[in-house]
């Protein structure tokens, strides 16, 4: 079932179109990948998709909704997650406190003025650091963890709210390349097993197309191309414009695990 | 209404427009380049007048020429200039990395050392200056007579924009300002001229007050109350205009000079409140002020300057809790004045907690606190005075009156972040100053109103000592709690990300809204209790030296503790009570003990006990 449309969805800023007529579909429990080049308009694109921008135009639906211009918070509320290219996290709090405050908010509880915050919904924020492998790390403050480890954790509190759909803008920026393998692999699972649909943009080809069920390619705010990982890798405008020679090996090199 | 008389109005609502240009202008310079705040501007204004009204008679002496009288004018803008470089060498630059609030306290601190000095060097009194030769006479205008030194004051504001626009765009030092203006990261990349760019800067900024206050002098005279008056009136125009704007405070001190010169004739009492509401509306549609623009995120997330994790009460703290409480108790078996100081004291220590409730654990950095525990006195005190009701209903119309009035500014105040919300808690702090201050029939005005006695089985200074132990303590221990609680950690959560929060589905701004009105209500139940205990109300209550001392509370007891700011408050109110009757110079040493404690000592109290304990033993 179709869980995200997006249609006609156009921004400016200033002289720049950093987004012009982006459209696209996104089903329940599928990995939609858009890879470009830097300052193509991805960003743009997630952040008009979460909420964090107004479009000057075109909609967005979501389950058949249309939530265009909403602000995140109301996006949250209707089951939108996400992560930003620049991790953004609690920093006075520990990563359990992170995750904790999720729940906090996700259960309509932060206007409680007597409870005691650091005892609410520790387990649950205990289980949720469990998945994506951070447990270990539950008490510690979270300016102390390495960058990638942030990105788990935010992947963490993302998934706190139980989303329909993750928005996650360059998950693995920052990261070693074993870690990226390794995160994208996790959030695969976590879709695949829940039913989550994942909209991501990502610079390592290596991780797009092990992970993608499709790819959207995005150049100069507009989709060039668009399809499976085997079209858009043979498509040769993407090849020419995009991919050049090193992401065209990468796209041969990547072995997609067959599902579904 | 003749034309003639709304052309002279307009023609006087242009005159102070161009003057308030000339002085926010400096201003929004010097904030575009060091992204300070400079309290101290509005000081320069008034060492601008004090050098005026001594030099310029003085070269007048020699030749009453109105060359003469432009070259003193220059020169005392000249000698203030240099005197912002002295400024920028000693203080800024140890602070250019500081916390925003300790920026603003700081430059605050260079305020009271002024005061006092400007007290030292020219005593008490106002001194009138002379008036400009050659201007001295009116001009008729369709039967109106004008005086032709505010027509030519009109002309000073255009010219001034012009040079400086020239300045901006023909000089490398402008061209360097605005590089600096508009962007941050440029300003690192200066290397060396990073210095000579702010030191100059300083200079322009300083100069440009001195300039403002040195031309006032043929119509306003020099004296003690010009600093602060001044400033309100240049936040409010820049923070219209858009901070770092030149032409966007040209624009909004025209807006606000003809909104004061028509509003006289149709409010009288409450022109202020209409710059008021010109402000609150331009926030709300633009926020970052007309020509403003919204500062860019920072790259690096750093850790928070204010209460990381709340925690635990250690056992060392539980001691320290009890025997303050326990010295609290029994302050009445010592003597009268200790009970005296000792009601103060856990009064400003609510006010304190309440006030680092929105600083140290939400990120506000309200400058302008005072506003709501003096609207919490002063709604008990009426109650008590003008409507004769018994001192129980009028505490608790206290916290609903600050409440109230922090539901009231808070909805526009929490639009904004940082320094922009900073100033804005000011200016509507100012503001709620100014009407209680302009409306006598109701507030008695400067004087006040005197009565406000607590009922008769509380007017005992031992059983009010009591009953304010037992209402300030109920309520910090409340606080305390809420700080635990999950709004509390949702205030902290916005503060460190908000982009995070809003992703979680927080609403930031209603949370800020709620936890603004939340301490203000704290504030203000803080002010009905010291109302009763002196007997009276004035305005000094509302001022900014009394957000000034809440904010040396926190400061000095630390704004990363819970319950740091009742230690701080116990220390400063005390020291101020010993200091005070001994010394003419107290704003002297607060100054200078503010700028100390920003400099070595910004963890405050319970910084320093917490090192003390971490330290092996
Ligand atoms: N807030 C903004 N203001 C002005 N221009 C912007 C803003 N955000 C992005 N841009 C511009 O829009 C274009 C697309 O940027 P972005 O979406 O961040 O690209 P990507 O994420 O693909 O690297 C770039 O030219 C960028 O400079
Ligand atoms: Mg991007």
């Amino acid at each position: 079932m179709t869980l995200l449309a997006v249609e006609g969805l156009t921004k400016r800023f200033g002289g720049v179109l950093a987004a012009k007529s982006v459209s696209f579909a996104l089903d329940e429990g599928e990995m939609l990948a858009i890879i470009g080049p830097n300052g193509a308009g991805k960003s743009t694109t997630f952040n008009m998709v979460g909420g964090q921008l107004r479009p000057d135009g075109g909609s967005v639906m979501l389950a058949g909704k249309d939530v265009t211009g909403l602000p995140s918070r109301a996006l949250c509320r209707m089951g939108v997650g996400r992560t930003f290219q620049v991790a953004q996290t609690f920093l006075s709090f520990s990563v359990l406190g992170n995750v904790q405050m999720a729940l906090l908010a996700h259960h309509g509880q932060t206007r409680q003025l007597l409870s005691d915050a650091a005892v609410m919904h520790r387990d649950a924020a205990l289980a949720l650091l469990d998945r994506v492998g951070m447990a270990a790390q539950a008490g510690r403050p979270i300016g102390e963890l390495a960058y990638g480890d942030v990105k788990r954790v935010e992947l963490a509190i993302a998934l706190a709210a139980a989303p329909r759909l993750l928005l996650m803008d360059e998950p693995t920026a920052g990261m070693a390349p074993s870690e990226r393998t390794a995160l994208m692999a996790l959030v695969a699972g976590i879709a695949r097993a829940e039913r989550i649909g994942v909209l991501f943009t990502e610079h390592d080809m290596d991780a797009v197309f092990a992970h993608a069920d499709r790819i959207l390619v995005l150049v100069r705010g507009e989709i060039i191309a668009r399809g499976s990982p085997e079209e858009v890798r043979a498509d040769p405008e993407v090849q020419r414009v995009y991919l050049g020679h090193s992401g065209t090996r990468a796209a041969g090199r990547a072995r997609r695990p067959v599902h579904g | 209404m003749e034309w003639s008389f709304l052309l002279v109005q307009a023609l006087s609502g242009l005159a102070s427009a161009s003057s308030l240009f000339v002085i926010a202008s400096g201003l929004t310079i010097v904030f575009g380049v060091t992204r300070i705040v400079n309290f101290a501007h509005g000081s320069f204004y008034m060492l601008g007048a004090y050098l005026a009204v001594t030099i310029v008679p003085w070269l007048l002496e020699f030749d009453r020429s109105p060359t003469l009288f432009f070259v003193g004018v220059l020169a005392s803008a000249l000698v203030v200039g240099l005197l912002g470089v002295a400024m920028e060498m000693l203080l800024l630059r140890r602070i250019y990395r500081v916390p925003e609030l300790f920026q603003l306290l700081a430059t605050f601190g260079v305020v009271l050392i002024v005061q006092d000095l400007v007290q030292l060097a020219w005593g008490p009194m106002d001194i009138p200056g002379p008036r400009a030769p050659g201007l001295r006479h009116g001009v008729t205008i369709l039967d109106q007579r004008f005086p032709a030194y505010e027509l030519f004051l009109i002309v000073v504001g255009p010219a001034v924009l012009a040079l400086l626009w020239l300045l901006m765009h023909r000089t490398r030092f402008g061209v360097l300002i605005r590089a600096a203006t508009q962007d941050r990261e440029m300003v690192g990349a200066l290397g060396v001229n990073q210095a000579m760019l702010f030191t100059g800067t300083l200079f322009l900024g300083a100069a440009l007050a001195g300039l403002g206050g040195a031309l006032q002098i043929p119509r306003i005279s020099a004296n003690a109350h010009m600093d602060l008056s001044v400033i309100t009136e240049a936040f409010v125009v820049t923070v219209i205009g858009g901070m770092g704007s030149v032409p966007g405070a040209f624009i909004a001190a025209l807006l606000i000079g003809l909104l004061q010169a028509f509003g006289v004739l149709i409010f009288p009492k409450i022109t202020l409140v209409l710059v008021f509401l010109l402000m609150a509306a331009v926030l709300v549609v633009k926020p970052w002020g007309l020509l403003g623009r919204p500062e860019a995120a920072a790259g690096r997330a750093v850790l928070p300057e204010g209460i990381l994790d709340p925690g635990r009460m250690d056992w060392a703290g539980k001691v320290l809790a009890v025997v303050a409480l326990a010295v609290m108790l029994a302050l009445p078996l010592i003597d009268a004045y200790a009970v005296k100081v000792g009601t103060e004291v856990l009064i400003f220590a609510l006010a304190a907690v309440s006030l680092n409730f929105l600083v140290g654990n939400g990120g506000i950095v309200s400058f302008g606190h005072a506003a709501y525990f003096g609207l919490g006195a002063y709604g008990a005190g009426l109650l008590v005075v003008k409507a004769g009701l018994p001192m129980e209903p009028a505490l608790i119309a206290a916290p609903i009156a600050g409440g109230l009035a922090a539901a009231l500014f808070g909805f526009f105040v929490v639009r904004l972040s940082g320094i922009y919300l900073a100033m804005l808690t000011m200016a509507f702090a100012q503001i709620a100053y100014a009407v209680v201050f302009q409306w006598v029939e109701v507030t008695g005005g400067d004087n006040g109103l005197v009565g406000v006695w607590p009922s008769h089985w509380a007017a005992s200074r031992e059983v009010y000592h009591y009953l304010t132990a037992v209402l300030t303590l109920a309520a910090i221990v409340f606080l305390r709690r809420v700080i635990h609680a999950p709004f509390g950690a949702t205030l902290r959560a916005a503060r460190d990300s908000a982009q995070r929060a809003d992703a979680i589905g927080i609403d930031v701004r209603m949370h800020r809204w709620l936890g603004f009105t939340l301490a203000g209500a704290a504030a203000g139940l803080a002010g009905g209790l010291y109302a009763f205990s002196k007997g009276s109300i004035d305005p000094t209550l509302l001022g900014i030296p009394m957000s000034v001392d809440f904010l040396s509370m926190i400061l000095l007891g630390g704004i990363q503790s819970v319950l740091g700011p009742v230690a701080g408050a116990a220390a400063f109110h005390s020291l101020k009570d010993f200091f005070l009757p001994l010394t003419d110079h107290w704003r002297l040493l607060l100054g200078l003990s503010i700028i100390a404690m920003v400099l070595v000592f910004p963890r405050g109290l319970a910084g320093a006990f917490a090192s003390l304990r971490r330290r092996p033993a």
